[in-house]
């Protein structure tokens, strides 16, 4: 990895979110600028997070406590696409299990692993406040909904092109 | 009656011209021209409105309970993390028509006198974040943010913040240790956020439906919001449906209505889906006591339940349940209760701050004893065993999601207890792919 900077415009960003904050209140900034920097390098690794206190002025222990706090925060390197299903009550009504299992065996992983191409990587994660739209996956900031196994191959299809 | 979503099926109802030309931002002006804050917040009050986040908690009496002292910064925060599984009107709403809650942020800002506010959104939901920052730079364009609004003197700055995907930061005091960039972790109560709330500033935290619901108080008043509804429950409640009917969705309903209406309705979730019968709801969020059929339909005492926050509860939770957040989950007769119950319980251990031991230990347990039951490995004491669990958890932690996870366990074993009896007494039928328990004589297995 080269040297850990984010690019002049996040720079300029990253300012006007500290400045939505009253004068030395700049820690609140840390999750929206923890998904600034997951964008970016795609998981915090340590150089990533100990970069994120940096521009905050607050010791690095207060970046790696808060990023293993979240669900959403990858602290280990992830593949190109994380595909995060649901795995709540509702979605699994929806015939949630069936789908997510032929997601894994689709891309011959479990939940938690990478494909070897390093282009997917599946997650299993709670309710996404998607239930009537079930069964549901997020890859980064896109919902995909009314999931079928049909859906899931044309999906997977696509991204893999 | 629709309140919230009169006009979400607009086209570009999302751009602010549009929202302006069906009416929208009338309650800025109304609220900042001709009203004082004390004013605004009175029709609320006299609106009988109930904080829609789950806790029904009547909102115009939140806002009195805000501290004013003199110099010191006052903090308005919308709780828009909504993860309670069953749940997603917030999330439809903020996607659809972003300027309704704007909109309400604005005038409830104002009456609370606070001159910065924020909306936390679940960081999941970054395509919504991205709906509403757009849409309020639109509301400053018009001046309908910034300073000296309107040329009312009253100045407003309104940010968006993400959160990191933890459903604890639902709870308000995790919120604004969340929003203060630290972990989630709830506070001990007192001091109530009103006193010493965001960086230790007087702060009211507000669901998204709640304070949406404030523009249309401001500009039709507190009274005729108060009439509609039944009893305490007054005005309308954004339903989230899910599960097995013929129309999922997010429905606005006028409170009051029966739930019989609201299931098999045309007009709501349209029935069971073909050739179906209706087991079991949970009729508030995952938190809530599920209810079988009979009991969601009428209650104990053999009166139509009614969508309220009061009939919902009718015969506590004996026979009862509650209107929780609105996330109505139904289930035919093909829901194996074992089986979600199991999700619930893993959401739950999942979603534990870890804080308080009864909840950390305590919802471990229960999701490892309901997946050997599960799976075919459960003993009989078991079901004894997770009930002992569920009330040793309940009103022993410092927030209320020890309570919200110990509920839909012994809930589950109160009305279903012969299911789990059934996977314990015949795990080689009970863990064949798709089997489920069929009771006798139920209404949903003639």
């Amino acid at each position: 990895m080269s040297k850990i900077v984010f690019p002049a415009e996040t720079l300029e960003l990253v300012k006007k979110i500290i400045a939505r904050y009253p004068e030395g209140k700049q820690k609140s900034a840390l999750l929206p600028i923890l998904h600034l920097a997951q964008a970016e390098w795609k998981w915090c690794s340590p150089e990533v997070m100990d970069y994120v206190a940096s521009l905050l002025s607050i010791a690095p222990i207060e970046v790696y406590e808060v990023a293993s706090f979240y669900t959403m925060f990858h602290l280990e390197p992830v593949g190109e696409h994380v595909i995060e299903y649901c795995r709540t009550g509702p979605c699994c009504l929806m015939g949630g299990v069936e789908v997510y299992d032929h997601l894994k065996k689709r891309l011959k992983i479990n939940t938690g692993e990478t494909t070897k191409d390093g282009k997917f990587t599946i997650k299993e994660v709670e309710c996404l406040a998607a239930c009537g739209w079930g069964p549901v996956f997020q890859i980064r900031e896109k919902y995909y909904m009314h999931l079928t196994k049909e859906k899931v191959d044309e999906i997977i299809d696509e991204l893999s092109k | 009656m629709k309140i919230l979503t009169e006009h979400i099926d607009v086209p570009n109802i999302d751009t602010i011209d549009v929202f302006m030309k069906h009416g929208g931002y009338s309650a800025v002006k109304k609220a900042l021209k001709k009203m004082t804050p004390d004013e605004v917040t009175e029709e609320v009050k006299k609106s009988g409105l109930r904080g829609r986040g789950g806790a029904g908690f009547p909102v115009g009496m939140k806002w009195s309970f805000l501290a004013k002292p003199e110099g010191v910064p006052r903090y308005l925060v919308c709780n828009a993390d909504e993860s309670e599984p069953g749940t997603f009107k917030d999330h439809y709403l903020m996607w659809k028509s972003p300027h309704t809650l704007i909109e309400g942020m604005i005038v409830s800002s104002f009456a609370l006198g606070a001159n910065t506010s924020y909306i936390y959104v679940r960081g999941e939901l970054m395509y919504v974040i991205n709906i509403l920052e757009k849409a309020i730079q639109e509301a400053y364009d018009k001046g309908l943010l910034g300073k000296n609004i309107l040329g009312s003197g009253y100045d407003l700055d309104l940010f968006v913040q993400p959160g990191g995907g933890a459903y604890i930061c639902g709870e308000e005091t995790a919120l604004l240790e969340s929003l203060e960039g630290k972990r989630g972790n709830p506070r001990n109560k007192p001091p109530f956020p009103a006193v010493k709330g965001l960086w230790q500033c007087p702060t009211v935290v507000n669901n998204v439906e709640s304070i949406s619901a404030t523009s249309w108080i401001v500009n039709n008043g507190g009274d005729a919001y108060a009439a509609i509804g039944v009893g305490r429950s007054t005005g309308t409640k954004l339903i989230s449906a899910s599960g097995h009917i013929k129309k999922p969705g997010v429905y606005e309903i006028p409170l009051g209505i029966t739930v019989e209406d609201f299931i098999y309705s045309d007009e709501w979730c349209g029935g069971i889906r073909d050739g179906h019968k209706l087991k079991a709801v949970v009729a508030g969020g995952s938190s809530v006591p599920i209810l079988p059929a009979e009991l969601i339909l009428t209650t104990a005492a053999g009166e139509k339940r009614l969508m309220t926050y009061e009939s919902l509860s009718d015969g506590g939770f004996a026979t009862g349940t509650m209107l929780g957040s609105g996330g109505f989950v139904v289930m035919d007769e093909t829901a194996c209760i074992v089986h979600n119950t199991l999700t619930f319980a893993k959401f739950y251990h999942h979603e534990s701050c870890g804080q308080c031991s009864p909840c950390r230990e305590g919802t471990g347990w229960m999701d490892k004893v309901l997946n050997r039951i599960e799976h075919g490995q459960g003993r009989k004491e078991d079901i004894d065993l997770l009930v002992d669990v569920a009330k040793k958890i309940e009103g022993n932690t410092i927030c209320p999601l020890g309570d919200a996870a110990s509920w839909p366990v012994a809930a589950a074993i109160r009305h279903f207890r012969d299911e789990f009896e059934w996977h314990i007494e015949h795990p080689e039928l009970a863990t064949k792919p798709g089997a489920v328990f069929m009771r006798e004589g139920a209404s949903w297995t003639k």
